[in-house]
């Protein structure tokens, strides 16, 4: 099936006029049960808030971290889990393909002449996800308000680098996991190691887990760059792989990488879909 | 009485062999819990480390085998909940549900043990295993400790159950429970011990975790697993846990009635 080609730049501000009408409407049906939009909110923001209390707990249990300070594991985790939230309130919805290629509605979503990946980010867009980005970005703040780092402008462009690089490697995770659903709907939360385990795994210096799994998460599914490198350079903290201070610098092609083999996949997969035909 | 049980064990079997149909699923589950096993017992070890191989009163086969353990008993105890019960009060099928000629807990309660029976096999024990093939794990020993784990992990499964399904039973009053049972998952995972071990925290947020249920469903049968407690002190856990589980269903019960109450069937 061919998917719809945007040929003109009136194509793609209808497309947005369309995408944040969707997004509106979805906004105000949440709004209606208030009390568990509300709910969902505070749930979303309390479970990063708890996670960073267990990172800040283990802090108290040791003077270090793997070498890092208190300050820099927190500046660490804040660099991992703000790109991680924004990825997770624009794209992490496309996940939601599952359902659609069970029930059969994806049909109606390829016969639409709108990128289906448009279309799903944007009829699954809860806005509730957005609490997981208040204790994370106030994580964030604090530390780069805290930590040892002359913040100047070429600075503050790594560290909004860094985070543009982030948000974009995650968004290509959740893409890629939600491709799975057109091989396999029953075994895709395999995929939930790639992307909360990937989330998970990032809160801590990469240089603390064992050979293997430091390869696949770090370098293979490439979420160093997300947060380790960048920390790397930004804060010149312990370095006991010795990574060079300039891989920084590679981040935006790691992403940009990242996100076409996530495209691919996608495109793979679309044509790969068969209908559940019922 | 004897059909309640005899109705109970049937309504058991059949969950288990519902649960047991979704293969593929079952060990996309595997491997994710193993995964945030490798990452949590990594993380774990390198604080054992750092400070001299005993962190408050832990060592480092105690702290790995427990980072394994506890991924399995996310399945058996419910930690992420189940919503059917939920899902059932918002469209209205609950109804069928209460025409029925049995207990709505004790049906529910079948339902779950049957689930968490199959779940402790396929879900609880493949963690743990693939976590050995790495980390140094410690096994129930002499093997008659596996006795007390195994009825502190029925009592975690019946205590997993009667928080569920109070939260579940909020969809009476808000129609949508999704965020109320997400605020369960993350309590239950940060005060249960899964996050890290209730061990490891502070003394008095310690003592404020161990006086709470969901000790209960993770860390005290992870203790039990590690042969902790012995003699009156294993009595004790087992009589805490067993008094969480017929608190939490005298609760339930309790909603249950105020619930039934409010229900308006909604003729079509």
């Amino acid at each position: 099936m061919a998917s719809p080609t945007l040929n003109t730049t009136a194509d793609v501000r209808g497309l947005a006029a369309l995408y944040g009408r969707i997004l509106a409407a979805r906004v105000r049906s949440d709004w209606q049960y208030r009390t568990s939009f509300l709910a969902l909110v505070v749930s979303q923001a309390l479970v990063i808030a708890l996670e960073l209390l267990t990172v800040l707990l283990l802090l108290r249990l040791v003077p270090d971290f793997g070498g890092w300070s208190t300050v820099e594991v927190v500046f660490l985790y804040g660099l991992a889990t703000v790109p991680f939230a924004i990825s997770d309130v624009f794209v992490s919805a496309v996940d939601r393909v599952s359902n659609h290629v069970r029930e059969g509605t994806f049909d109606r979503i390829l016969l639409r002449p709108i990128p289906p990946l448009i279309q799903i980010s944007a009829l699954e867009f809860e806005l509730r996800r957005a609490g997981k980005l208040i204790p994370s970005a106030a994580a964030l703040g604090w530390a780069v308000w805290r930590v040892d780092v002359a913040w100047g402008p070429a600075e503050v462009a790594l560290l909004v680098l860094a985070l543009a690089s982030g948000t974009v490697i995650y968004s290509a995770l959740w893409i890629l996991a939600a491709s799975v659903s057109f091989w396999t709907v029953n075994s895709r939360e395999a995929m939930n190691a790639v992307t909360f385990g990937g989330q998970f795994a990032n809160q801590y210096p990469i240089h603390v887990y064992r050979g293997w799994i430091r390869v696949l998460l770090g370098w293979g599914i490439p979420l160093a760059f997300v947060a380790y490198v960048p920390a790397v350079r930004l804060l010149d903290p312990a370095n006991p792989l010795g990574l060079p201070r300039w891989l920084v610098f590679a981040a935006p092609a790691v992403a940009a990488a990242s996100l076409a083999v996530a495209l691919g996949v996608w495109r793979t997969g679309i044509a790969h879909y068969r209908s559940t035909g019922s | 009485m004897a059909g309640g049980l005899r109705l109970g064990l049937e309504i058991g079997r059949r969950s288990f062999r519902r649960a047991s149909t979704y293969r593929a699923a079952t060990a996309a589950g595997v491997f994710v819990n193993t995964v945030f096993g490798y990452l949590r017992a990594s993380v774990l070890v390198l604080v054992a480390a750092s400070a001299g191989g005993v962190v408050n009163g832990m060592t480092t086969v105690e702290l790995t085998t427990y980072a394994f353990v506890t991924q399995g008993f996310i399945m058996v105890t419910g930690v992420f909940g189940d919503t059917e019960l939920a899902d059932r009060i918002r469209t209205g099928d609950i109804v069928i549900d209460l025409y029925r000629p049995a207990d709505l807990q004790w049906w529910w309660l079948s339902t779950w043990l049957g689930r968490a029976a199959f779940q402790a096999m396929a879900r609880g024990i493949p963690p743990v295993l693939l976590g050995a093939l790495t980390f140094d794990v410690r096994w129930p020993d002499p093997w008659w400790h596996w006795l007390p784990f195994a009825l502190s992990m029925v009592l975690a499964s019946i205590v997993g159950f009667g928080l569920r399904f109070i939260s579940n039973l909020s969809a009476f009053w808000l129609l949508d429970n999704r965020g109320t049972d997400q605020m369960v998952t993350f309590v239950v995972m940060f005060f249960g011990g899964l996050y890290l071990p209730i061990a490891l925290f502070p003394g008095p947020l310690e003592a404020v975790a161990r006086a709470l249920p969901f000790a209960s469903m993770i860390q005290l049968p992870a203790e039990v697993f590690l042969g902790r407690y012995d003699g009156a002190g294993l009595a004790w856990v087992l009589a805490q846990q067993a008094l969480w589980a017929v608190a939490l269903l005298l609760a339930g019960r309790a909603l249950l009635g105020m619930a039934t109450r409010r229900v308006v069937v909604q003729g079509g």
